[in-house]
């Protein structure tokens, strides 16, 4: 259940609370009572190129509007895109373990991988990054990496590949650095056969089936956190759909399956990792 | 406790990183100029250092080069720290021998990312 809000400095308490149901009803995810600034941190810009003084305002024109577009940049706005290059680098060298293992495995075919929820592409580059640096990219049966997120403007920066200072310098090292950026006017681009490596798709982790054809390893960490456990059990259904037999699920450090899906287990192969487990892949409805 | 001696001609920034060095659980030493700092790691090498490029009496560069010519057993690892972000800069430092490189100005999360990187936070 959410949390009823309370009112900011620029918006009412009813303002509040419809904006945090949007987000709920578009993206699955919920802003706890002790993180509502969020909302007028976030969405000051957006209140600034419309002309707004106040979320009631904002509300006001989201109820007027018809196209849904608006609604759409309030909840783009909303989202939380925190992520940083080689995120918990130990879990990135066991994921490429991962992969070898399942090459070798199925020598005939590709290693499919779904970063699910990449934000501004962070994750899959640096996966990317990896695989290449260790040999594992170079033929034609080179892992396939798709990549997701909710968010339009996250995706643009992801396939950009642009990144500022701040960005390029919170988790990748320098060597990785010059040899997979070029610095261009302030900012760090990934140079084009780095970006290439990765196919970044729009989706809704809550809301869409999972992506075509079966994963051998679902990326999704710091996604569950955001989302109420009922939501994160709808989720569970479409990763598990999505995912091959004995394939495998990875979490954020803080995330777990426990109490809320039978579909994944502990791995034993890979600590910390879970395993698809064996039986019938459930059958999916969306979340809402 | 790892140390990290912190080289910076600019006393404000030697007291900032200070700051957040030891909310990092370092022990902090500091040093005007490099000179300073290859006199420091010759009686004590720290875990890791801390570099700010151009300083008067002797800059980075030529302190990385003292650092390599010297019989220190134990080489520090360094992070370059600048207001540059030049690809031909960076890539002179990394050549000179330092492992990180972070920009100024820069916050506890950044530099604690680069401290994991050269593996002693």
């Amino acid at each position: 259940m959410r949390a009823t809000l309370t009112p900011s400095a620029s918006g009412s308490s009813s303002a509040m609370n419809m904006i945090a149901a949007l987000l709920e009803q578009r993206a699955g995810q919920q802003i706890a009572a002790n993180r509502a600034w969020r909302i007028e941190t976030a969405l000051k810009p957006l209140l600034r190129v419309r002309g707004l003084k106040t979320l009631d305002e904002l509300v006001a024109q989201l109820s007027a509007s018809r196209t849904g577009e608006l609604g759409d940049q309030v909840v783009d706005a909303l989202l939380n895109q925190e992520t940083s290059f080689f995120r918990d680098a130990m879990v990135l060298d066991t994921v490429s373990e991962a992969i070898r293992a399942i090459q070798a495995a199925n020598p005939e075919r590709r290693v499919r991988i779904w970063s699910a929820g990449c934000s501004t592409g962070q994750e899959p580059l640096s996966l990317a990054m990896l695989l290449t640096e260790k040999g594992m990219m170079q033929d034609a049966l080179a892992p396939e990496i798709v990549a997701t997120d909710i968010s339009p403007a996250a995706l643009n920066r992801a396939r950009a590949g642009r990144y500022s200072q701040f960005e390029i310098q919170r988790g990748l090292p320098v060597r990785r650095m010059v040899t997979w950026f070029e610095s261009i006017g302030g900012d760090w681009v990934a140079k084009p056969e780095l970006v290439r490596r990765v196919q970044f798709r729009q989706h809704n982790l809550t809301s869409d089936c999972a992506p075509a054809g079966r994963f051998d390893l679902i990326l999704c960490r710091n996604v569950m956190l955001y989302f109420s456990p009922t939501v994160r059990r709808q989720v569970f259904d479409i990763l598990s759909s999505a995912v091959r037999p004995g394939g495998l699920l990875v979490l954020g450090a803080g995330e777990t399956v426990i109490d809320l899906t039978e579909h994944f287990n502990p791995s034993e192969q890979f600590r910390g990792f879970y395993a698809a487990a064996d039986g019938a892949t459930p059958t999916l409805t969306t979340a809402r | 406790m790892k140390t990290c001696l912190v080289v910076d001609d600019s006393k404000v920034i030697r007291k900032v990183a200070r700051h957040i060095l030891e909310t990092l659980n370092f022990e902090v030493r500091e040093a005007g100029d490099g000179r300073e700092a290859l006199d420091a790691c010759l009686d004590t090498p720290p875990d890791v250092i801390l570099l700010d490029w151009n300083m008067p009496v002797m800059s980075g560069m030529d302190f990385l080069r003292a650092l390599k010519d010297s019989d220190i057993a134990q080489r520090p690892k360094v992070v370059f720290c600048t207001t540059e972000n030049g690809m031909a800069y960076i890539r002179a430092a990394i050549e000179a021998g330092a492992d990180e490189y972070v920009m100024k100005p820069f916050d506890r999360e950044t530099l604690e990312s680069k401290l994991q990187i050269v593996g002693v936070a």
